[in-house]
Parts: structure tokens; C-alpha cells; sequence
């Protein structure tokens, strides 16, 4: 009884239910990888640290992670955030220009590229927010800029980069783990505490089940619409910055490409509803290790990297399948119609 | 009358822009204001003029297509290959259209049936498609046959110096069809209604289910012509092109005074769009000191211009009905 009502409070906590079929699919794709993938599952500890391929689709997966938290919440008030990729390019544009052409300390560069990105990622919510403009639009417009002003402050150049505090964040080893890990974890940390030990999280709820309502309840929905936005381009700052450390260079033209996508792949897969209302921060995250894993398991099975979508999207319209209320309600009537037969 | 005038303000505006821009461009540098320049306009964006035209029906009817880049490197590496592997290229022209428009139908009759959203779909759409290219040729590959070059050398001579070659003729070809489609059609006359209004169009009777499967047919198809356009442009397929191609064509769609949310719009609109993104691009490569990245920034910011000048249409409308 007690345990029950524990897992209860846990559940609500994370969001509620539905996060059972991302677990059953990873755990899938996990099977998969026990039974084909020779040695996925070996974990080795060298020079105190951990090595292994779940420690790598950690790793790897840590951007879309980052990612998946700033967009859960654009989602759950019922928008989507198509620039999170491009500010990732503007982020490890602008650390990159601050540490090398602008002659700062990673301790001044790093915020300075976080600050600048969130400004431009609340712009977006600007948009939605107060002009009225449709989210798929605004951050679209967002998404076109952020690749030009990424381009112009590298000046179109690949800056390569030997900062130790950004190829710490990159690619350094924390509590034996990477410390891409730890990033997660406090970004998660920080996430939980925001939505669910303020009312924070009540009001996005509200915004993205009823703006009209909610704007009648005295929710302040267009700072709520802002506030998202901006914290989905602090997201994408933290993300574009762990990839200009993993790579020791900011290159604007191919960082964070496509990871917008990837991004609203983990959230819906995580079973947030693009209707919004709802939001699922540890589905979402599950949601990224699940096409980190998707990912690894078809290279480790020979699949070429550029073959590799084919597979994400068919798991994307599976899911959106299962989600809709018609193909549930189509299920229901051909269960009945089929349950006289068998009996008969 | 008034509410005509009004209607017609986000087009007149983009003549207008495009008009400026060109003159600007001319007054700028030398030799811009040719009918040269004016040829490589069409020629060097029939691709994306094509594409943008399937586009414009998409979101006339209230929806996006995020796959036609996808698709039309799709189309492009199976000509390719298909030319390759000893095909006549009429027949692999014809299988890779019946392939992009079945695909479109497919995406539709997903969005409809099943209430899905359509940018979701279509964004599933375009990393299948994209795979798929890369599954049948990893490679850039060159159409060669004799057939193909002679198609691709056909041009019809507009002045001195100044000719249209067969991807522009193309172009302009899909652009009066699509006006055509657009105003003189049931299928377009629906379009336009399920856009503006999807419960009313459903009440008074119109073939909702159909047109939708139908406009996203006619999108795959125009992303595959222009997959076709593109090989006879550039001679060869390559599984990694377009990427972004789908932003171009939403971009010049609403340049062109289309509204996002659908139901107002018009093709002609968006072949003014393309010519815009075309003048400015062309202005940046004759200026040679700007850089290239300077296009997405100009766009973006063109694009923001036109939905802040629809929104305050919009807003003066509802305000004096």
C-alpha cells in the first residue's frame, strides 16, 4: 500500500503514466543489441573511468538530452521550437569568437555565449507570444538567422579550439563517468525543480491545455510563452557548447544540424502530446536515449550512418499511430468485431 | 471592393519588393539589369521554383511539406541510377514521378485518416525519403545517355546572349498549370476552401479526405519534377541534395503572400517569392564582398517583414469587418 502510493507520488512527480512504451521499446532495442551486438554490453574501468558502449550512447545521446528538456516545455504550451539546432551553431559560434578572436577566459566566454543564445531564443517566444506569430513560423524564422549569425561571427570559418575547460565539458570524465552525464543530470535536476516546486510548471500545463481559459485565471501566458522559449535556447546553448568541446572546434554549418528533429522525436516518443497540456520530462529523456540507442544499434549492426533515418521514421509514425485517438478507436472496434469469431 | 484591395496588398507588395530589389541591384552593379541575368533567375531556381509551387497548395490548404528536399534527392539518385543501370530515361523519369506522388498520397492519407499533424508526418517523410536515397546510391552519380543530354541542351533563345534552358521552360510550364489548377479548378476551388475554413468546406460538401491526399500527391510530385529539373541542371544525382531546399520553398511560398495558416494565397505570389530569393542571391554573388551566409539572414528577416505585414492585414481586417 505504501509502495503504491510512493510510485504514485514518483509518477506525478515525472509527469504521469505512458512512459511504459518508451521503456518497453528501448528495452527492445536493448535485447536486440544483447542477442546481435557482440560485447554491448561490456563495461570496462580504465584509468579510472568507465568505458563501454552504453557509456557511449550516454554520451552521445547527452545533446538531444539537453535538447529534449528545453523542447518538452515549448511542447507541453502547445508550440514547437524548430531553432534549437541553430543555436546550437550560435552558441559554439560565439564561445568560440569570445575565446579566441575576443581574447576571454572560458569563464567569461561560456556565459557570454549562454546569455546571447537564450536572448535569441526568447525572441522566438516574442514572436509567439506577444505578435501572435504561429511557433512553427517564428522559430523558423529563428532557425534561418541563427545558421547566418553562426556563419558571420566564425566568419564561415571552422574555428578549431584547445580550451581545457570546453574540451572538459566536451569530452571530460566526471565521477568516472562523462561529464556530459552530470550536465544532464543537474539540467534535469534543475528542470524538476522549476516545473514541479514552483508553480511554474502548473502555469505551462494551464497554457497549453487553454490559453483563452488560463489568460482568464490571471496565468501570465505570454511571460510563460517567453520564459519556454528562452529556456529551450538555453538548452540548445548547453547542447552546442558540449558539441563545439567534443569536436574542439565550432563549426557553424554542421553543428546541430537536424537535431531539432531529433529533439521533437524524443520529446513525442517520450509520450508528451504535441497538443500539449502534458509533458513528461523523464519520458522525454528516455525518448533521447532511445534514438541514441536506435542510432548505435544499427552502426554496431553495419547499417551506414546515412541509412540510419529510414528506421527513426517509421518509429516516428509508429508512435504517432499509437497516440492518435482515431487509430485507438479503430483498434477498439476491430478487437470487438474480431472477439464474436474467435468465440463462435 | 475594399476588401479586394486589401486581399491583394501582401502581393502587391512582393512585385513591389521584387521590383525594388532588382532595380536596387542594377543601380548597384554593372550589367546586372540584363536578359541574361534575367534568364539564369529562372534557370538557376527552377528547381526550387517547382518545388515551391507543390508547396504553395500544401499550405493553401492549412498544412506543410517538410519532405520535398528529401524527395527530390530521392528522385534525382534513382534517375541516376536507374539511367545507369540501362533504363531509358523517359521511363525512370516516369517511375521516379509516380514514386514522389504516391509517396505525397501517402503522407496525406496518414495526415487525414488518422488526424495526424502534418508537420510530424512529413518530417517522418523526409527522413525516410532521405535514407531511401542513400539506400539506392551512396554516391553522386552522372546521368549520361544521349537522350538525357540532348534534353538537357534544348533552350529557347529570348535575346542576344540570353537563353531559357529546358529547367526554366519547366519551370514557367508548372507555374501556368498551377495558376491554372489554383483558379480555374474544383480540385483548387477546394484547396482554397478547406484552407480558409476545413469545418465549413466539410459542410458544404466538399471532398475534404480526397483533396487533402490529393494536395500532398501534387507536392511529391512537384518536389520529384523538380527532381528532375535539378539532374537535367546539373547532369548528375546526388543522394545528399536539397537539404534545406524545404525552408527555401516555405520561405518564398510566404515572400510570396501566401498565409500560413491557409486559405489566401496564389501561385503567381509565389513565383515572385522565388524570383525574390533569386535577385537576392544573384545581387550577393555579383557583389562578391558579402558572403553567402548573408542570404539566410536576409531571408529570415524578408520572411519575418511579410508575417508581421500579413498579421497587421489581418488585424486591421478583424478590426473593420
Amino acid at each position: 500500500m505504501k509502495t503504491d502510493s510512493a510510485w504514485k507520488a514518483i509518477s506525478t512527480w515525472f509527469g504521469g503514466g505512458s512512459i511504459i512504451w518508451t521503456l518497453l521499446g528501448l528495452a527492445l532495442l536493448l535485447l536486440v543489441d544483447a542477442v546481435w551486438v557482440k560485447d554491448f554490453f561490456t563495461l570496462e574501468w580504465r584509468d579510472g573511468h568507465l568505458y563501454g558502449t552504453p557509456v557511449d550512447i550516454l554520451h552521445q545521446g547527452s545533446k538531444v538530452m539537453l535538447l529534449a528538456l528545453g523542447m518538452t516545455l515549448v511542447i507541453a504550451t502547445g508550440g514547437v521550437d524548430l531553432s534549437v539546432g541553430s543555436l546550437m551553431a550560435v552558441a559554439g559560434a560565439i564561445a568560440a569568437w569570445a575565446l579566441t578572436a575576443g581574447g576571454m577566459s572560458a569563464a567569461s566566454a561560456l556565459p557570454l555565449a549562454l546569455l546571447v543564445t537564450t536572448l535569441i531564443g526568447s525572441l522566438s517566444g516574442l514572436l509567439v507570444a506577444v505578435l501572435g506569430v504561429q511557433p512553427i513560423v517564428a522559430t523558423l524564422v529563428v532557425m534561418v538567422a541563427g545558421r547566418g549569425i553562426a556563419m558571420l561571427v566564425t566568419g564561415g570559418q571552422i574555428l578549431t579550439l584547445q580550451d581545457p575547460t570546453l574540451r572538459f565539458i566536451g569530452g571530460g570524465y566526471f565521477l568516472g563517468l562523462p561529464f556530459t552525464v552530470t550536465l544532464v543530470v543537474a539540467l534535469l535536476a534543475l528542470t524538476l525543480f522549476l516545473t514541479r516546486r514552483t508553480a511554474f510548471g502548473l502555469f505551462i500545463e494551464a497554457t497549453g491545455d487553454n490559453e483563452t481559459a488560463s489568460r482568464f485565471c490571471g496565468v501570465p501566458v505570454r511571460l510563460v510563452k517567453v520564459l519556454v522559449y528562452a529556456f529551450s535556447g538555453f538548452c540548445a546553448a548547453l547542447a552546442g557548447i558540449v558539441a563545439t568541446g567534443n569536436i574542439h572546434a565550432a563549426d557553424s554549418a554542421r553543428v546541430g544540424e537536424m537535431m531539432e528533429l531529433d529533439a521533437i522525436f524524443a520529446v513525442v516518443v517520450g509520450g508528451t502530446a504535441l497538443t500539449g497540456g502534458r509533458f513528461h520530462l523523464l519520458g522525454s529523456l528516455l525518448g533521447a536515449l532511445l534514438i541514441q540507442t536506435l542510432t548505435t544499434t544499427m552502426y554496431n549492426l553495419g547499417v551506414p550512418p546515412t541509412v540510419a533515418p529510414v528506421p527513426k521514421a517509421v518509429v516516428i509514425v509508429l508512435v504517432c499511430l499509437l497516440q492518435s485517438p482515431v487509430f485507438q478507436a479503430r483498434l477498439r472496434t476491430w478487437k470487438k468485431a474480431k472477439t464474436p469469431e474467435v468465440t463462435a | 471592393m475594399r476588401l479586394l484591395r486589401r486581399q491583394h496588398i501582401p502581393l502587391l507588395a512582393t512585385v513591389g519588393m521584387l521590383i525594388v530589389l532588382f532595380s536596387v541591384a542594377s543601380a548597384l552593379y554593372p550589367g546586372f539589369a540584363s536578359l541574361r541575368v534575367v534568364a539564369n533567375l529562372f534557370s538557376d531556381n527552377a528547381f526550387l521554383g517547382i518545388v515551391a509551387v507543390g508547396m504553395t497548395f500544401v499550405i493553401l490548404s492549412g498544412g506543410i511539406d517538410l519532405s520535398v528536399g528529401a524527395v527530390l534527392a530521392f528522385t534525382t539518385i534513382l534517375i541516376a541510377s536507374l539511367v545507369g543501370a540501362g533504363w531509358h530515361p523517359l521511363l525512370a523519369i516516369s517511375v521516379a514521378l509516380v514514386l514522389g506522388s504516391g509517396f505525397g498520397a501517402a503522407m496525406g492519407w496518414l495526415i487525414h485518416r488518422f488526424i495526424l499533424p502534418p508537420f510530424l508526418v512529413t518530417l517522418a517523410g523526409m527522413f525516410f525519403a532521405r535514407g531511401m536515397a542513400f539506400l539506392v546510391q551512396a554516391q553522386s552519380a552522372v546521368v549520361s545517355h544521349p537522350f538525357y543530354d540532348a534534353l538537357g541542351d534544348l533552350r529557347l533563345q529570348i535575346g542576344p546572349k540570353a537563353y531559357l534552358p529546358i529547367t526554366a521552360l519547366l519551370f514557367l510550364l508548372v507555374v501556368l498549370v498551377g495558376i491554372v489548377i489554383a483558379r480555374r479548378s474544383r480540385f483548387g476551388r477546394a484547396v482554397y476552401a478547406i484552407g480558409g475554413a476545413e469545418a465549413s468546406a466539410l459542410m458544404m460538401g466538399l471532398p475534404v479526405g480526397r483533396t487533402k491526399v490529393r494536395v500532398y500527391a501534387l507536392s511529391g510530385f512537384c518536389a520529384s519534377l523538380g527532381g528532375v529539373a535539378a539532374t537535367l541542371y546539373m547532369g548528375s544525382g546526388n543522394p545528399a541534395m536539397g537539404s534545406g531546399l524545404e525552408l527555401d520553398a516555405i520561405a518564398a511560398v510566404v515572400i510570396g503572400g501566401t498565409l500560413l495558416t491557409g486559405g489566401v494565397g496564389s501561385v503567381f505570389g509565389t513565383l515572385a517569392g522565388v524570383l525574390i530569393f533569386g535577385t537576392i542571391q544573384s545581387a550577393l554573388v555579383f557583389d562578391g564582398r558579402l558572403n553567402s551566409w548573408w542570404l539566410r539572414i536576409v531571408i529570415a528577416s524578408l520572411l519575418l517583414a511579410f508575417i508581421l505585414l500579413q498579421k497587421a492585414l489581418a488585424r486591421s481586417a478583424s478590426a473593420h469587418p
